[in-house]
């Protein structure tokens, strides 16, 4: 049979938009994440033969989950007797019969349930991103596997064992309680943030941007900005993404090279993508203390609203980089506050700032440092320096596009 | 319910000699069990490390029996609690509450059979 192909795209269209509702929604009846994954998937396949006789449903997330809850729950009757392979869930919702049609207010909750858990602070944050993935995105061991360049055995057990210390540990599928909140959704909001700067620049292989994982967060920083409209951190963190996602057009050349900030083409950046930022931005900010995500968005800001590079206004960028060093001390944030002093002040006092973060530990194995520094010693017209230290980046570099963007800088130079 | 195995690793020559902060730990494992005691299930302070005695089974089944610890590490297994918990944030939170000034706790899910 061919799949009518209006039904297709529904399906994969569904796929995108309501996996984590419908699998979240299943988890709660199920409490137990292999079968609910297992019945959901089943949805979705019996989706692509039930719309196409019967018409694609109007609300197509309750078709689906109707559908795997009413499966969860013959599978379940029939293996009443069987040996069960995990524990149950534990969940504050037991005891409390499953309502037949999942009403708006109490699947917001499930996804909430389904996000913590998969961010719970007793998984490691490999294990985290990796069940973030799979359960709230819908993506299979392989698509994850490939997604962190690991294989997929390898993939397949670090899920395995989460789930396993999840139902045997009892980590809870439950929104924490109100005082836990806020260093919870940090948990959360950080995994979604590596997400994105794992997609961002990707840390090795072909490609400058593994386009697929920037659009996974800025899914998930949606999904969460909808479900905790209130917290300074998601709002921030969604502006963030939003703010340098804007310049995606321009971020490499027609061949894939790398193309720096200074050389991008302004008029081809997103402006409602910058103007939504911007306005998180400035919500963001009202908080005190401000969120680190924030500011760092506020940053981007900064650059998205310069209607050229040489209109950087670098004094407020190096400002905003004081606060956020003060509250989050950090190499790397020293790092880029350092480059942003050679802009505000000249490729001398950048590089002495840059030149105090050498013996840093967390920074030597960071190309950027060796980079940063090669970029500023060019300009000072310290030619050998700088051939010196764009050498020690591309030892340091395995992203190839990378890679190719400081050979031919270090060309330039010969 | 379920149970959890809160072990206290600390660096025990600390606790060789008397001190205010020796002092500050009796009184806070005290503080712990008048707090949650229907939680506690059980708990012990073991003697350091020094007066443990290693027992390994040969291949040919005969036994081999050592001084010292199983596993010598700087910071070692100087007590534990037996808790009971609805789940593993409440544990968490519970172990929180432990004191160990001079390294920290493990939580472990007491494994059910059956």
């Amino acid at each position: 049979m061919v799949a009518d192909p209006a039904v297709a795209a529904a399906v994969a269209d569904a796929h995108r938009r309501e996996w984590a509702f419908v699998l979240a929604a299943t988890v709660r009846v199920t409490r137990d994440l292999d079968l609910a994954e297992e019945c959901v998937q089943d949805a979705y396949a019996r989706a692509l033969t039930a719309w196409a006789d019967g018409g694609i449903p109007n609300r197509p997330g309750a078709w689906l989950t109707t559908t795997a809850r009413r499966r969860a729950l013959d599978l379940q009757r029939r293996a009443a007797t069987q040996e069960r392979k995990l524990p149950l869930l534990v969940s504050d919702s037991r005891g409390a019969p499953p309502s037949r049609e999942p009403e708006a207010h109490a699947v917001e909750d499930d996804r909430l349930r389904l996000i913590f858990t998969c961010c719970h602070p007793a998984l490691s944050i490999e294990a985290q991103v990796a069940l973030t993935l799979r359960l709230l995105c819908g993506l299979t061991t392989a698509e994850v596997a490939s997604a962190f360049l690991v294989s997929e055995p390898t993939m397949a057990a670090r899920i395995t064992r989460a789930k396993h210390k999840i139902a045997n540990a009892r980590i809870p599928y439950r929104v924490p309680p109100a005082a836990e909140l806020p260093s919870r959704v940090g948990a959360v909001v950080s995994v979604v943030h590596l997400l994105y700067t794992t997609g961002h620049t990707a840390p090795a292989g072909a490609n400058l941007v593994r386009r697929d994982l920037v659009e996974r967060a800025l899914d998930i920083s949606r999904m969460l900005r909808a479900l905790l409209p209130e917290n300074p951190d998601v709002a921030g963190l969604l502006a963030l993404i939003l703010l340098n996602d804007a310049r995606r057009a321009t971020r490499v050349d027609d061949e894939g090279e790398l193309l720096l900030l200074a050389d991008q083409d302004r008029s081809r950046w997103d402006r409602d993508a910058i103007a939504e930022g911007i306005a998180l931005v400035q919500e963001a900010l009202t908080r005190r203390p401000p969120s680190r995500y924030a500011l760092m968005a506020a940053i981007a800001a900064v650059h998205a609203e310069a209607p050229t590079w040489d209109d950087t206004d670098w004094v407020e960028v190096v400002a905003l980089y004081d606060v956020l060093l003060s509250l989050w001390p950090s190499p790397v944030v020293a790092l880029n506050r350092a480059v942003a002093v050679g802009f505000a002040d000249g490729p001398g006092v950048g590089l002495a700032a840059l030149d105090a973060l050498v013996d840093e530990p967390q920074l030597a194995g960071y190309p950027y440092l060796a980079a940063a520094r090669a970029d500023f010693l060019q300009r000072l017209d310290r030619r050998a320096e700088a051939r010196d230290a764009y050498a020690t980046a591309l030892d340091l570099t395995q992203n190839s596009r990378e890679r190719a963007f400081l050979l031919r800088r270090l060309d330039e130079l010969v | 319910m379920a149970k959890y195995l809160v072990l206290i690793y600390h660096d025990e020559a600390q606790w060789v000699e008397p001190s205010p902060e020796v002092e500050a730990g009796f009184q806070g494992h005290m503080a712990f069990n008048a707090a949650n005691g229907p939680k506690i299930l059980g708990g012990e302070a073991l003697q350091p490390t020094t007066t443990a005695t290693s027992i390994r089974r040969d291949d040919d089944g005969s036994h081999m029996v050592t001084d010292g610890p199983f596993v010598e590490t700087k910071e070692a297994v100087g007590g534990y609690y037996l808790l009971e918990a609805e789940d593993l944030d409440e544990a968490i939170a519970l172990a929180k509450q432990v004191p160990a000034p001079w390294g920290g706790v493990e939580v472990r899910p007491v494994r059910v059979f059956g």
